[in-house]
């Protein structure tokens, strides 16, 4: 089976337990007023869980027929591009996101262009370290001082 | 409208409103060069800037800028590295980058700008004749007209989403549609669907999601595949000057193309893409044989045709966003998502209400264009440096600035995990083919879909308003056709080729 029909598979999963919701659960605390409305909160949704239903449905039985096309990247060769790099700047946005309160806006991002470079390949520590530590500077100093949005810049433990 | 013109003159000549222009042009410029990143992921940048100037003016003369100014870079990025950064300027390509490797860069570059300027610039006058028509029109309209005119919408960019597409388009529609109603809705003020998640309460955030929709995606394609950037990328770029015999070969390509593109760009889903390309075809086919041997090999016609058709597409798709408050295009959904941020409703009573912001987009567009041609062309070589910035260094600050998108917009760290799982959603998504535009349009016409449907059924005690009001059954018909229409036709396409006869 090809993606583009796992993925159907499971957004018509998603969209069956949308309906289930919709359909079964929504409705049991609503007040006895709001029962004798024409429209309920579970109306429109009820609607779209059946239009998702049947989209999902079509893609996976193939009912469309197109043509299998390879777009940019042919995701049955994963192997052949810089996959793990991918992988490995995700993982790092990730760490960004925990890192963010504890370290501060100027740790965590210094650290963050520098390890991204490190992980594309980048092996010129100074350039790297001179070119992360300017760009957390300037962003911090555009963000808070003159956009106004307050980023805390230190560790919580300096009291930033 | 003479009136309209100089409240817009009065606010858009002002000197934030200037700087708007001309830093968002550059900007857009600057990162639209960049191959790989279209004007989706820069709007959807440089969209927390543009809300924290609190002025929704300022905010969507920021964002058009941009938006022009990402175009005009993404032509930059096709001539001279055969390395588009927006499908819009694919087209370009074919014989801006021949232009460039006969030693032409800098006579391309300048009949793209002229196309541009003109296209965009012819677009923006027919933006002022047609928009003020259709909001006329608009005002006329019901709840359940404008429930159903949202529903033609969304239908019609399922059915521009090609052959075989369809299902898809109308799939990732109604995920965009389901996703809208997570949170507590204006209407019922009732929290739906959010499993007891205390951070789902307020629903999505648009931002995020434009941010993992867009942005991410196609940062992370920029690392599995590194774009080539072989050729040209350090050449010099010389001899901006056209001759008088091009000047007067490319005008009725720019004439043409300036009022076929604007029509297609106002067609919800069909934008600049579909734009450029029709252009290309369409002064291939009306050419001369000497010419049209010419094409894909340098032909300045070639070149200004979709160059002109996507400027003018760009700029008709402002038409259903201001008139009718409906986005054609994923960027134009963006740029609606910022200004409902902003408390502003685009519709037809934008122009009544809030004609400053009306009419100082429009002639922001003039400007914006202004701009791109003295201030943007002559600065191309220098701008042009940014393509020799290596790719370790440029890839981590587009996924950093990515994160800072969705982190000002909510002050949430939680956002950026759920901006990293809605992107790799999304990444997976984009290898199995499935549209990502009409998603995000779908999520920010979801709120306002389903207001206008349920006030539309309180006020006719139901579905009947469907059959009694004759506007809104005539457009719920159009959408029913606009998607069986692609698909009965490729159904046939397909019997024929197997030989079937039609009728059987």
């Amino acid at each position: 089976m090809t993606l583009d029909r796992w993925i159907a598979l499971i957004l018509l999963g998603l969209c069956c337990a949308y309906g289930y919701a919709a359909w079964f659960t929504m409705d049991d605390g609503l007040a006895p007023f709001m029962r004798r409305n024409p429209i309920w909160p579970s109306t429109f949704p009820k609607i779209l869980s059946i239009l998702g239903i049947v989209a999902s449905g079509i893609i996976l039985f193939g009912l469309e027929k197109n043509e299998q096309k390879i777009g940019d990247i042919d995701y049955r060769r994963l192997g052949d591009y810089h996959i793990w790099q991918a992988i490995g700047l995700l993982g790092l946005m990730v760490v960004y996101a925990i890192c963010l309160r504890p370290l501060g806006f100027l740790g965590a991002t210094f650290g963050f262009l520098f390890l991204g470079s490190t992980i594309l390949g980048e092996r010129k520590w100074v350039v790297m370290t001179i070119v992360s530590a300017i760009a957390a500077g300037v962003v911090w100093y555009l963000v808070s001082q003159v956009l106004g949005i307050y980023m805390r810049p230190l560790p919580s433990l300096l009291g930033g | 409208m003479l009136e309209g013109l100089l409240i817009g003159l009065q606010t858009a000549l002002s000197v934030q409103m200037l700087a708007m222009v001309i830093g968002g042009c550059l900007i857009g410029t600057f990162i639209g060069m960049l191959p790989g990143l279209g004007p989706m992921s820069i709007i959807a940048i440089m969209i927390p800037v543009a809300i924290s100037l609190g002025d929704p003016a300022a905010a969507l003369i920021l964002l058009a800028g941009v938006y022009y100014g990402a175009i005009f870079g993404g032509s930059t990025s096709s001539i001279l590295l055969n390395a588009p950064g927006v499908a819009g300027t694919v087209a370009t390509s074919f014989d801006g980058y021949p232009m460039a490797k006969q030693g032409k860069a800098g006579k391309a570059l300048t009949i793209a700008a002229i196309a541009s300027f003109c296209g965009g610039t012819i677009g923006a006058i027919l933006l002022m004749i047609f928009a003020p028509m259709l909001s006329s029109v608009a005002l006329l309209f019901h709840s359940a007209e404008y429930f159903a005119l949202m529903v033609v919408g969304l239908s019609a960019i399922a059915a521009f989403a090609g052959t075989g597409q369809v299902a898809k388009a109308f799939m990732m529609t109604t995920l965009g549609l389901i996703m809208a109603t997570v949170g507590e809705g204006t209407l019922f003020s009732l929290p739906r669907f959010t499993m007891g998640i205390m951070d789902l309460q307020t629903g999505f955030g648009f931002i995020t999601l434009a941010m993992a929709m867009f942005a991410l995606p196609e940062a992370l394609f920029l690392v599995l595949r590194p774009p080539s950037t072989s050729a040209n990328s350090d050449g010099e770029i010389k001899d901006l000057r056209i001759t008088r015999q091009e000047a007067r070969a490319i005008a009725p390509v720019i004439g043409r193309q300036s009022i076929q593109g604007f029509f297609i760009g106002v067609l919800p889903g069909a934008g600049a893409t579909i734009a450029s390309f029709l252009g290309y075809a369409v002064e291939r086919n009306i050419a001369t044989k000497d010419e049209q041997d010419q094409f894909g090999k340098g032909s300045i016609k070639g070149l200004a045709a979709p160059e002109t058709a996507n400027n003018a597409a760009c700029t008709g798709s402002f038409v259903p966003l201001l008139t009718l408050g409906i986005p054609g295009s994923g960027t134009t959904a963006i740029l609606l998502g910022a200004l409902i941020a902003l408390n502003v409703s685009p519709g037809p009573r934008l122009m009544i209400d809030e004609p400053q912001i009306f009419w100082s987009v429009i002639i922001s567009m003039y400007i914006g264009n202004l701009v791109l041609l003295i201030l943007n062309l002559p600065l191309i070589p220098y701008i042009a440096k940014i393509l020799s910035v290596p790719r370790n260094y440029l890839i981590p600050f587009i996924m950093f600035f990515t994160l800072m998108g969705a982190y000002i917009g909510q002050n949430n760290a939680t956002e950026l995990l759920i901006l990293v799982g809605f992107g790799i959603c999304a990444t997976a998504l984009k290898f199995a083919d499935y549209p990502l535009a009409p998603l995000l349009i779908g999520f920010i016409l979801g709120g306002m879909l389903e207001d206008n449907f349920a006030r539309s059924m309180q006020l006719y005690d139901g579905i009947s308003f469907i059959w009694e009001r004759p506007m809104t059954l005539g457009l719920l018909s159009i959408a029913v056709f606009l998607i069986v229409l692609p698909s009965y036709r490729a159904h046939r396409a397909r019997a024929r080729r197997a030989g079937i006869a039609d009728g059987d």
